[in-house]
């Protein structure tokens, strides 16, 4: 190929200008404002340079809430939502009639606004004057006695968190794992079969280790995804998070950057490299027991 | 004889399992599709007829259209809906064209220090939005381009992953022809017109259909760059209906609000349902 350069720059411009201005130029920014103490966004002005937006925001009782309910989140969502996805991409492979029709059913929250039926959630559950909510009522069919899950005692506003959570992210697992669990070859179950191997044993002996490296993906974007949980929060308990005690991470970087709490943006970037850095630090743990467990060919 | 009954016995508890596999395909499918029909089902309810009903009931005998008449009247849903259409077409097709250009640079020209550009807007792709929307917003602020729809645009415009993922379709056309092209005395910009995009249209079509799926539903940074209604998207109305709308807490309303903004996705969804599953499946993330 011919060299040249000017239009191959020319070409690439469009790209380089929006990715400079707006993401290589603010994560340089990001961190020179974590370390700028007393920023004034009015007067753009800061008094000295330390850490000190760090340690504000690793004492801030709202921080230390939205860390913990984030990690609750996390660690509930990811392993159950990866196993239920898991359990039904099994299930919708080992039928034929209908398939399609499940797969297309399943996959529909991936196109819908997380807010909107979040919302629908929220009525389902919420517990108002003139009724106690269609959750309850199936509660009470059981003998239960009713609840405020939007509203009331803390493990109630979280389990109704986690649940729209897995309905949320589990379209996107169903998928993957389908698609992954349709690609191992037949012939590994036809050689087990000929050998007369249980069923129990062909799923753990070869379908696992067969979509091993699609099942870390997914707990890895898993991981990831559900450490940046924000807006399905917002749809369920609306925007004042800290007054609901529900507020997350990101939930919390954007509190201080914006609304009735914002305009520090200092904390802000503080709080949000606090979050990048635990992220990384998971991925990181993930990858490391992946190199162990997962079988690449 | 036992041989038989053997079979026998397999037989039925095969059936057995596909009935249980059914029934808990079944349950998933009811749990996915009840939000939805739920929804719909309020949405057609009377306000009065809603709040009377202290145990819910799983149909509605008197339906009625009021609600959307309110969803349009008395809340401006409409403008969400004009705004989000605007931001959508106007961020996908500034995407497009930023992506393509970009990509044809990377597959198929040569250029001092293309290794090392290419490999730094990689490491771009795990930088999250989370850490640059803040000086983002910033920048928008500084530029009083607050409750504008270029502010809106501009920062959502770039996908590092969606130039390599067209890049390394563009990569996979034989370069023959793009020497027979160069004999013909086809131009670089015209070849990419004429060949490269029809060839590789469905990566494009895959990354319009994930992108716009992406800015219908987009809430984070709309919310931090308007305040101003006339420039709330679908997501952002959707909150303020649900925080000041109606003047009183009118659920079925909202509901019919919220069927109203989730159509166009869904629509656009069973239509070209294997397409968009497809393409997920080869380039989505979710967050």
């Amino acid at each position: 190929m011919e060299k040249n350069n000017l239009k191959a720059w020319l070409y690439l411009l469009p790209a380089i200008a929006f990715l400079g201005v707006f993401m290589v130029y603010p994560l340089i920014d990001v961190f020179i404002y974590s370390f700028e103490e007393g920023y004034n966004s009015a007067s753009q002005t800061f008094f000295g340079v330390g850490t000190y937006n760090y340690s504000y925001v690793l004492h801030d009782p709202y921080f230390l809430q939205a860390v913990k309910n984030t990690f609750i989140l996390v660690f509930i969502t990811v392993p159950i939502s990866t196993g239920l996805a898991l359990l039904i991409s099994v299930g919708l492979s080992s039928i034929k009639a209908l398939k399609n029709l499940y797969q297309t059913i399943y996959f529909l929250p991936y196109v819908t606004n997380t807010l909107a039926v979040g919302l629908v959630f929220m009525i389902l559950f919420k517990k108002t004057p003139y009724t106690d909510g269609l959750a309850n009522l199936i509660i009470s069919w059981f003998g239960g006695g009713s609840i405020d899950f939007i509203g009331g005692p803390y493990w109630a506003k979280m389990f109704v968190l986690c649940f729209y959570t897995v309905w949320v992210v589990l379209p996107f697992k169903i998928l993957i794992l389908t698609s992954a669990l349709a690609s191992v070859r037949q012939d590994y179950y036809n050689a087990a079969k000929v050998d007369g191997t249980s069923k129990l044993r062909i799923f753990t002996r070869i379908t696992l280790p067969m979509i091993s490296p699609t099942l870390f993906y997914l707990i890895i974007t898993g991981f990831i995804g559900a450490f940046k949980a924000y807006s399905d929060v917002v749809a369920l308990f609306g925007t004042d998070l800290n007054a609901a005690e529900m507020n997350t991470i990101v939930g919390y970087v954007y509190d201080m950057l914006y609304g009735n709490s914002g305009g520090y943006p200092s904390y802000a970037s503080a709080a949000a490299i606090i979050l990048f850095a635990i992220v990384l630090t998971i991925t990181c743990i993930n990858l490391l027991v992946s190199k162990k467990h997962v079988h690449y060919n | 004889m036992n041989y038989e009954k053997i079979e026998k016995s397999a037989q039925t508890r095969k059936k057995v399992v596909n009935v249980v596999v059914y029934v808990l395909l079944s349950i998933w499918a009811i749990m996915v599709l009840f939000p939805f029909y739920w929804m719909i089902l309020t949405s057609f309810q009377s306000y009065s007829a809603y709040n009377s009903e202290y145990i819910p009931q799983l149909f509605t005998l008197s339906p009625t259209l009021q609600n959307y008449v309110d969803a349009f009247t008395t809340v401006p849903l409409a403008r969400y809906f004009t705004n989000t259409l605007i931001f959508t077409l106007a961020t996908t097709g500034i995407m497009l064209v930023v992506t393509v250009l970009a990509a044809f640079a990377f597959a198929r020209m040569e250029f001092k220090g293309k290794n090392i550009v290419f490999t730094l807007f990689l490491s771009l792709m795990m930088i999250p939005s989370e850490l640059v929307i803040i000086t983002n917003y910033v920048t928008i602020t500084n530029l009083e381009m607050r409750n504008t729809f270029m502010g809106l645009i501009l920062p959502s415009v770039t996908s590092v992953f969606y130039i390599y993922l067209l890049k390394e379709n563009f990569a996979q056309i034989p370069d023959e022809l793009y020497y027979a092209a160069k004999v013909d005395g086809t131009s670089d910009f015209r070849y990419l017109r004429r060949v490269m995009i029809p060839i590789c249209k469905h990566t494009i079509v895959t990354i319009t259909i994930l992108k716009v799926i992406e800015c219908w539903n987009s809430y984070v940074w709309p919310r931090l760059i308007t305040d101003n209604q006339l420039y709330y998207l679908v997501s952002n109305g959707i909150q303020e209906i649900r925080e000041n709308g109606f003047g009183r807490e009118n659920i079925p309303a909202m509901m019919a609000a919220v069927v109203v903004i989730s159509v166009p996705l869904i629509v656009l969804f069973l239509i070209f349902h294997k397409k968009i599953m497809a393409g997920v499946a080869r380039g989505g993330t979710k967050g």
